[in-house]
């Protein structure tokens, strides 16, 4: 969609009075469009407002204005403060942004893809797989060969990210994609995978223990500037491949034989798709460790309040997760006065109960 | 344009399921049905032409292989309804129309989308998510998918099978109008004689993944054909507006 659409169906929204059943169909979906617009528009401040407070939260004490300052003008402010905005609280804030919303762009592809509510990397395993990967990428220091660990551990984590979506794929070929069948069969590598991070963690040393379990529980405490800029060009480039592939996922969400007839390589396009997921999530979860729940949240609620036009979704769901991210970084601030806890526990505390009731809300609408 | 099979066969691994499936060149304008009992081929027979499963032998369509069309060629020629109805899912019935239609880039995309609902007399429904709907509204939304893009040869699997009696006539009207108008050619899977022998104006008639009978409706449809096919007794009499009508007595 290019700007002045957008701007212009703002507007539209804005100004424009309710549709009326007399109007015509394209102008009452115009309607529509305008209120899409309008919810990203929305959640794109909700974004900023977060960032702006999230990097005003912290156990040392720095005003709005110091902020500000800090970010135009760092000589402005004392060393001291540059460092905590700078080299901490900026890249802890950009890195909660640009991991929420790499896994809430996965977790939307990957529903579409196996045609699957409950699909997500957390879910299937994939996020336990780049764990797995991270693992062997600590344990097994592989620096002598001149790669750092800042590249070594996304590569590491996305080989066998995408190695357990493609077995995931197969399977859901296989089983001709059953929900049920597809869900149980990556919780089960979930749990075997999780047990391989366990021999690892046996076998480990106390230091590489210590990153192990640090990864497992999604920190953003080591989040830098660069490693930053790594999780956001990865972002970019799957988030601008999926949107010029949003036409063929609507189809593809319309029937699958439908898809199929129009030409759509549908084999071609889950493999893609799934490989584009194992990417954004390994790599951004290379840098903070597992965190779960927003690729499954957030398309959920992006679907429910803009529904599946993947032009919109698309957008909706990775805005959703980095707000998401960004709010649960505030919180593991705040939970506890003078105490940072790890993000991923807080995504866990809110998104289960979520997830209980995605089970429900599920069951009631097919009922086995 | 015209479409032509020749020597049409499919197989699932080592099993022929269709085979030998060759007809004289099925003109524009044409409503062909395609009749035969569950397991005779119909679905499979209309899925290998969509490009879902892959066939023996040949079909063209206007000289064009189907099997060899790229993607824009398929949509703009095939309009494939299918069984299934389409999934409860969050887009708007609105939005599956127009993004069949979108594909093709027409100028005039609004109109026809707009053509569509009211042809269909389904505009009260352009703004319910799918999943809201019900199956026979689904199915009227498969078609509209279709209709939208005037393909030149129409699948149709049983697109009427969800559908209560007023809005099969409806559709048909529809699908005979369409085929008229557009000189295109429509391959309609169903399992209702009458409505073949009312609407269509060839008849395949499939048994055991061959061709049992092809032709106009009221020669291939025999008591002795209809026996064969469904294993049933019937009988074939004339209503009291003219038309042919086929009275199922018991099964054999």
């Amino acid at each position: 969609m290019n700007k002045k659409n957008w701007l212009s169906s703002l507007l539209f929204q804005l100004f424009k009075k309710s549709p009326s059943p007399s109007d015509s169909l394209a102008n009452q979906y115009r309607h529509h469009v305008g209120t899409r617009m309008l919810f990203l528009t929305l959640l794109t401040i909700g974004i900023v407002v977060a960032l702006l407070y999230d990097l005003a939260t912290g156990p040392s004490s720095l005003t709005y204005v110091d902020l500000i300052k800090g970010i135009w003008s760092p000589n402005s402010l004392s060393m001291s403060q540059q460092v905590i905005i700078w080299d901490i609280r900026l890249p802890y804030a950009l890195m909660a942004i640009l991991v929420g919303a790499s896994l809430g762009l996965a977790g939307a592809e990957m529903q579409t893809a196996l045609n699957n509510p409950l699909a997500s990397p957390f879910t299937l395993g994939v996020g336990s797989a780049a764990t797995f990967g991270a693992s062997l990428a600590i344990v097994f220091d592989f620096s002598d060969y001149g790669i750092s660990q800042t590249y070594l551990l996304p590569i590491f984590a996305f080989s066998l990210a995408c190695l357990t979506s493609l077995i995931i794929l197969g399977v859901a070929n296989s089983l001709g994609g059953s929900i049920q069948s597809v869900l149980l069969f990556g919780i089960a590598l979930m749990f075997g995978l999780n047990a391989m991070v366990g021999v690892i963690q046996f076998i480990a040393e106390e230091g590489e223990l210590q990153q192990i379990v640090f990864w497992t529980m999604g920190s953003l405490a080591r989040a830098d500037l660069e490693k930053a800029f790594i999780v956001s060009f990865v972002l970019l480039l799957c988030f601008f491949i999926s949107l010029r592939h949003a036409w063929s996922m609507t189809i593809l969400r319309s029937g699958e034989e439908q898809a199929q007839s129009m030409g759509i390589n549908v084999k071609r396009l889950r493999l893609m798709t799934l490989i584009r997921v194992s990417l954004v999530t390994a790599v951004a979860l290379a840098f903070v460790g597992e965190i779960g729940f927003i690729g499954l949240v957030a398309p959920h609620i992006a679907r429910m309040i803009i529904g599946e036009s993947h032009r919109f979704f698309i957008v909706a769901s990775t805005l959703c997760g980095a707000l998401l991210l960004s709010l649960a970084s505030i919180v593991s601030k705040g939970f506890i006065p003078g105490l940072v806890l790890p993000i991923g526990m807080v995504t866990a505390l809110v998104g289960i109960p979520f997830f209980i009731a995605l089970i429900y809300q599920h069951q009631k609408r097919n009922p086995i | 344009m015209s479409l032509e099979l020749n020597n049409i066969g499919v197989a699932y691994g080592t099993k022929q399921v269709l085979s030998n499936i060759t007809t004289d060149t099925i003109k524009p304008g044409s409503l062909v049905a395609l009749l035969g009992q569950n397991g005779a081929g119909k679905s499979t027979f209309v899925k290998s032409l969509a490009g879902l499963i892959p066939y023996q032998g040949h079909a063209y369509l206007e000289g064009m292989e189907l099997a060899k069309m790229h993607q824009y060629e398929r949509l703009k020629n095939i309009g494939y309804v299918p069984q299934t109805l389409p999934q409860g899912n969050s887009l708007l019935a609105y939005e599956v129309i127009k993004s069949a239609a979108s594909a093709l880039q027409q100028h005039n995309q609004e109109h026809l989308i707009e053509e569509v609902f009211e042809r269909l007399s389904i505009a009260h429904l352009a703004f319910y998510p799918m999943h809201k709907l019900s199956g026979g509204q689904k199915q009227m939304i498969s078609l509209a998918q279709a209709l939208v893009r005037h393909p030149k040869l129409y699948l149709l699997d049983e697109p009427t099978s969800a559908l209560d009696l007023n809005w099969q006539m409806q559709v048909l009207n529809t699908i005979r109008e369409e085929v008229n108008s557009q000189n295109s050619i429509a391959l309609l899977i169903s399992h209702d004689i009458n409505l073949a022998l009312r609407y269509c104006d060839q008849v395949i008639l499939l048994h055991q993944g061959n061709i049992l009978s092809i032709g106009n409706p009221k020669n291939s449809l025999t008591t002795e054909n209809i026996a064969l096919a469904y294993k049933v007794e019937a009988r074939i009499e004339t209503c009291s507006q003219g038309h042919p009508i086929v009275l199922v007595d018991k099964p054999i």
